[in-house]
């Protein structure tokens, strides 16, 4: 186990220098590099430029400055924010735990929603139900994110006045129950792509499991059809489903990033364009380092806790 | 000198062309799918020619006409432009570059999972963490870095999209690859004397068509989806020129007026995306019956 986690850490480790990589050649290849936040003041010479650019390092070589950027990285100096002179890493914590809600949100309709399809469109295979929900994940998969959060916002808001057409809370109300009814919208369009996704691998996992010799077991036994639902293939399948979540993390960043736009929802999305629309240069790099981090992050964790609920997996 | 009876046999056997033929032919989703693809791209290609109004023709007297009543079919939007004229030039657009966009990341995918998997090694190993990285980032946070630090135009939308878009084409040609490259009729080939350039794209290659072909198709459905939403965003494709994203740019302002201009892009992206989705699908069960993914 203490081996297997060791490669593991190194092996994220690898990929997270990589990222880096990929990070800095963008960052320098935005056009002025790292220099663009001058290029619009007025009164700057050719001179002034060059003297900038001495000063922050940037006619040294390339490997020279990137070990520095990311030897300041990893003392948790992310640079700072070119729109309001904040720290980066302080910009993006305040905007996380908003993008953390709607994840975890949508990630809990889509485990108690997409399972549920999943496992009956398993149990009733080439049913009517079993067509119409494996149809319905595709089309779902097929609906862009934003389109359908403009539907949403035009019939649940505009039309029907349900539900607020976006943001956080209302402002002057902090009760919990102004923050779920603005929470609704939003984690429901994010949870469609979702429910799609973990309804067919929730569906292709039970079908690896349904057949398996000690679900005839104990069935042999005389276990009631519930109990051995519940207590064996359900229980079964929704081993593989640790991973398949932990895999699923960057497309639901994403899927969150979109959501976010199109609710004026606080969070690291919208935190992202705004500063792309801004050209906050280390801001950017910062969330697309943060959302990587996050990735791989996930990606271990899910693969720990896989370890940890199967014991028949051995890790080494 | 086989018998009669062994050569009935032999010819019962169908070649695996028309097996992979007929089995696409049951999957009806996938045929709607092919079907809708056809026709959507006759729509934008012909289309245009047949209508009575221009796509930038801008009708002053009739802003906001609701659609299905009077002359504009779809009706008009805030300028007085014809929406069914103006779909179906967006569907040129976006169309092109769904398909543009998976001709060049499929081609960036398969060259370096075939380098990959065949060189293996220190070069091998590299490109696969490459790809491994690029995976880390979720793609539209890449995507639209790479947005904003080029000029949009229907060029450069088209390049960043591929860029993002070929990493699943380059994992499944080099596990291909490096699966098949130590098989007799490889390394048969290369004591013959074949160069690389031919084992590669000649001996080994074509097994992977099908996987290529399926993962292809898939990729211009997320292409599309990938434009539709940088462009509208405003990153993406500039108007006047029309995309399907970039014409719900302003649809939310006018949501109360006109919904109608928030309703047929979305449609026309689902409907296009959905189709793919169909085909490669059905492809997928045509093609390689192993490769059943839920």
């Amino acid at each position: 186990m203490a081996g297997y986690l060791a490669r593991r850490l190194g092996q994220s480790l690898l990929l997270l220098w990589l990222v880096s990589m990929i990070a800095f050649a963008i960052l320098h290849l935005a056009p002025g590099g790292p220099l663009s936040q001058f290029a619009l003041t007025p009164g700057m010479s050719e001179a002034d430029m060059q003297r900038l650019a001495h000063q922050m390092g940037l006619d040294r070589a390339l490997p020279v400055q990137y070990a520095e950027w990311a030897w300041r990285l990893l003392s948790g100096d992310w640079g700072r924010s070119y729109r309001d002179n904040q720290p980066v890493l302080l910009v993006i914590f305040s905007h996380l735990a908003a993008t953390f809600e709607l994840m975890l949100s949508s990630t809990v309709i889509a485990v108690l929603l997409g399972s549920w399809v999943g496992v009956l469109g398993a149990l009733r295979r080439h049913s009517m139900f079993d067509a119409l929900s494996t149809v319905g994940a595709m089309v779902a998969l097929s609906i862009p994110t934003f389109w359908f959060g403009l539907i949403v916002i035009y019939v649940f808001s505009v039309k029907l006045g349900w539900l607020p057409a976006g943001s956080r809370f209302t402002v002057g109300d902090g009760s919990f129950l102004d923050f779920l009814h603005h929470l609704i919208a939003p984690s429901l369009v994010l949870a469609l792509v979702t429910i799609a996704i973990w309804s067919r691998y929730m569906r292709a996992a039970m079908l690896e499991v349904i057949n398996q010799d000690f679900v005839r077991t104990a069935r042999a036994k005389g276990l009631p059809e519930r109990v051995i639902l519940t207590r064996h293939t359900i229980r079964n399948a929704m081993l593989p489903m640790i991973t398949i979540a932990g895999l699923q993390l960057p497309t639901l960043l994403s899927g969150a990033l979109v959501t976010e736009t199109v609710f004026t929802w606080p969070g690291m999305g919208r935190l992202f364009l705004d500063s792309i629309s801004y050209r906050d240069y280390p801001t950017v790099m910062g969330i697309l380092m943060c959302s990587a981090l996050l990735v791989l992050l996930g990606n271990l964790l899910a693969d720990l806790c896989y370890a940890v609920a199967d014991p028949r997996i051995r890790l080494d | 000198m086989p018998t009669d009876a062994a050569l009935a046999v032999q010819l019962d056997q169908p070649p695996a062309g028309s097996r992979a033929l007929r089995r696409f032919r049951r999957h009806r989703l996938a045929l709607a799918g092919l079907a809708m693809i056809v026709l959507l791209s006759m729509n934008s290609a012909i289309g245009p020619w047949l209508l009575p109004f221009d796509d930038l023709f801008i009708d002053v007297m009739r802003r906001f006409a609701p659609p299905f009543a009077g002359v504009h079919l779809l009706g008009t939007d805030e300028l007085g432009r014809d929406m069914l004229a103006r779909l179906m030039m967006a569907g040129r657009v976006s169309l092109t570059v769904g398909f543009v966009a998976m001709l060049l990341s499929t081609a960036l995918g398969t060259v370096i999972g075939a380098v990959a998997g065949y060189y293996g090694g220190l070069v091998g190993t590299g490109l696969m963490r490459l790809v491994d990285a690029m995976l880390c980032f979720p793609a539209i946070f890449l995507l639209l870095t790479l947005a904003a630090l080029v000029e949009p135009g229907l060029g450069t939308i088209t390049v960043i999209v591929a860029l993002t878009s070929w990493m699943e084409v380059a994992r499944i040609v080099e596990g291909q690859i490096r699966a098949l490259r130590e098989r007799d009729f490889a390394v048969s080939a290369e004591v013959m004397g074949a160069s690389d350039r031919w084992i590669i794209f000649r001996e080994l290659l074509p097994n992977a068509v099908a996987a290529i072909v399926v993962a292809a198709t898939l990729i211009v459905a997320r292409a599309i989806l990938l434009e539709s939403y940088i462009s509208f965003l405003g990153y993406g494709i500039q108007p006047p020129t029309p995309s399907w994203g970039n014409m719900l740019n302003n649809a939310q302002q006018y949501f109360d007026r006109a919904p109608w201009l928030a309703i047929f892009p979305g449609v026309m992206i689902t409907l296009a995306v959905t189709s793919f989705n169909f085909l490669g699908d059905g492809l997928r069960d045509a093609l390689d019956p192993r490769m059943e993914l839920p």
